[in-house]
């Protein structure tokens, strides 16, 4: 019925994991493992940031090699407005993201005038520009970083809103991360949506019928860059603490994984391929120092033998004789 | 002559040392089916591209119902109502074939800064790719996917979505290209239904189509037209002959 529903052989799969989120603060307690419900927290974030990249990774086909650059520009936003004691949230969080977006804009006008490798190197420039530019960033902790004394708080009239308990702060993040889900959702099923995959099928064609994509592309990269802003925004206030390493290239090698590894192209893969990703690389370090041995073959693996990343993995396994 | 729909005045375009366009001044009347033949090599797809927007003119001018478009962007011409296919099928593969159309379609239904209402299912835009695909004869086949069509449909598909952009004027890059007899056959006839409606510059291997559609037949050898007229007097014409018929003729 489920599946009929969503008509795709992963909603299973989906429902499982949206109710393992909803039910982790309460479980991870009870069975003595408390740790685990800011492991699922971190897991939250980075699928609303691998959401925002497979926006234009999946969707748009393009390969942006620098996305940690936009969660960084938003958690550092909202660190530099709390070290300035300006913990509003109603002006940090419009702020953050309109920041990213900003910033997304001025890059993505210059990258995506680039095709293939070229788009992927000049990304990859960028996002290592913003990097040292918080190295550099003396005032506010250069390498090692900034730390949040206060997370936002949201005054609604005499009242203040905030979102300093840990459930709060969970289930913030969820709402935020399906809320983000539905408006990618609306997004790529919208005449919008149809050019900017009609550009990655084939862009050629869809220029000379009459569609000029570069604004359109350039559009969808703004967008995917401030929902990575979002992302930041929930990390610093999360983590209490930003550092330029956040924002390193291997920090963007990591949120494309998680996109590659739960399928491009599909709603929920992203949040599998971050939820996937984190939980190995937990339970991997818990082995032995040496996870990343057992974990690159893992990864390039998946990428190789299975279309589709684990969203195809999941399809063949749903897929039961006579399904077709 | 009235004004032609479409003319080129001394087009160039050159690949490094090779001349592709050489001083090419061409002119389409509107209603009629221009062909443009010559051996491989002869600048035929160059010609398409560079009337298309595809490549960028070295010099000379390309002038369209009235206005010059020699600077103008491939979406751009779209708008003005030219609308070209591809010699290699160029679609959407991973789109169903009436999706294909159907954003052919939008392109043409204003802006696409639209991000809320589901695509699918809008009538303004799927009405008009329905009857389109219906009179390509792809009518049965809507809902397979594009890169599942056989090569004939693929070509078909190239039709629809030049007809579904509502041009004024078709610039067609071979569209018989590895098709089998029948299916040339009925290409022809859609293409002599099409005549009554829209202005054709037609790029084809077939003599036979050729002769049986064109109005009026420009032979280019080297980028260069040698001679342009009435397909009885390229017929006729011994240059062309040489140059071309004779030449195929022997093989």
């Amino acid at each position: 019925m489920i599946r009929g529903m969503l008509g795709k052989p992963t909603a299973i799969s989906t429902v499982v994991v949206l109710v393992v989120f909803a039910i982790v603060p309460f479980i991870a307690p009870a069975i003595g493992e408390a740790f685990y419900v800011d492991v699922f927290a971190r897991i939250m974030i980075w699928s609303i940031a691998a959401v925002g990249l497979n926006l234009i990774l999946g969707y748009g086909g393009m390969v942006s090699f620098g996305h940690a650059a936009y969660v960084g520009i938003g958690a550092y936003t909202v660190a530099i407005f709390g070290f300035h004691d300006i913990n509003n949230g109603f002006i940090q969080w419009p702020v953050a993201v309109a920041v990213s977006g900003l910033v997304a804009l001025v890059f993505g006008a210059i990258s995506l005038r680039t095709r293939g490798v070229y788009f992927i190197m000049i990304t990859l420039a960028f996002s290592q520009m913003v990097f040292f530019l918080g190295v550099s960033a003396d005032k506010y902790g250069s390498n090692d970083g900034l730390n949040l004394w206060n997370r936002s708080y949201f005054p609604i009239g005499d009242a203040e809103l905030s979102i300093d308990g840990e459930k709060t702060f969970y289930y913030m993040t969820l709402v935020l991360l399906l809320l983000v889900i539905y408006l990618t959702r609306r997004m790529v099923n919208s005449r919008f949506g149809r050019v900017i995959q009609g550009a990655r099928s084939n862009e050629t064609r869809l220029q000379t019928i009459g569609v000029a994509t570069y604004r359109y592309r350039l559009t969808a990269f703004v967008i995917s860059g401030m929902i990575c802003g979002l992302a930041g925004v929930l990390q610093a206030n999360f983590e209490r603490f930003v550092s330029p390493d956040m924002m390193d290239w291997p920090r963007s090698g990591e949120l494309m994984f998680m996109v590659i590894m739960g399928g491009m192209g599909t709603l929920f893969g992203p949040v599998l391929g971050a939820t996937a990703f984190l939980i190995l690389s937990e339970v991997l370090s818990n082995l032995t120092i040496h996870w990343h041995l057992i974990f690159g073959p893992l990864l390039i693996l998946l990428v190789l033998y299975v279309r589709g990343g684990l969203t195809g993995l999941i399809g063949l396994f749903e897929r039961r004789p006579g399904d077709g | 002559m009235a004004e032609p729909l479409l003319a080129t005045r001394s087009l160039y375009k050159a690949f490094g040392g090779i001349v592709a366009t050489d001083n090419l001044t061409l002119e389409v009347a509107a209603g009629e089916i221009h062909a443009v033949i010559g051996p491989n090599g002869a600048g035929k797809t160059t010609l398409v591209n560079l009337l298309s927007g595809l490549l960028k003119t070295d010099a000379g001018e390309i002038v369209f119902d009235g206005g010059a478009i020699t600077r103008l962007r491939p979406a751009a011409r779209s708008h003005r109502g030219l609308a070209r296919s591809f010699q290699i099928t160029s679609v959407f593969p991973d789109f169903s074939v009436l999706d294909n159309v159907a954003l052919a379609v939008q392109a043409h239904s204003g802006h696409s800064y639209r991000f809320w209402r589901p695509v699918r299912g809008d009538a303004a835009l799927y009405a008009p790719a329905r009857e389109v695909l219906a009179r390509v004869g792809l009518g049965a086949r809507m809902e397979v996917l594009a890169g599942n069509l056989a090569h004939g449909e693929q070509r078909q598909l190239e039709i629809a979505m030049v007809l579904a952009t509502g041009p004024k004027m078709l610039l067609l890059d071979e569209p018989m290209a590895g098709m089998g007899v029948e299916e040339s056959q009925r290409m022809v006839e859609l293409l002599r239904e099409l005549k009554s409606d829209y202005t054709m510059l037609l790029i084809e291997h077939d003599m036979d189509a050729v002769f049986a559609l064109a109005d009026r037949i420009t032979v280019l050898v080297y980028g260069r037209d040698i001679a342009t007229g009435t397909p009885a007097e390229i017929r006729a014409n011994s240059q062309v002959r040489e140059a071309y018929l004779g030449a195929s003729e022997d093989v």
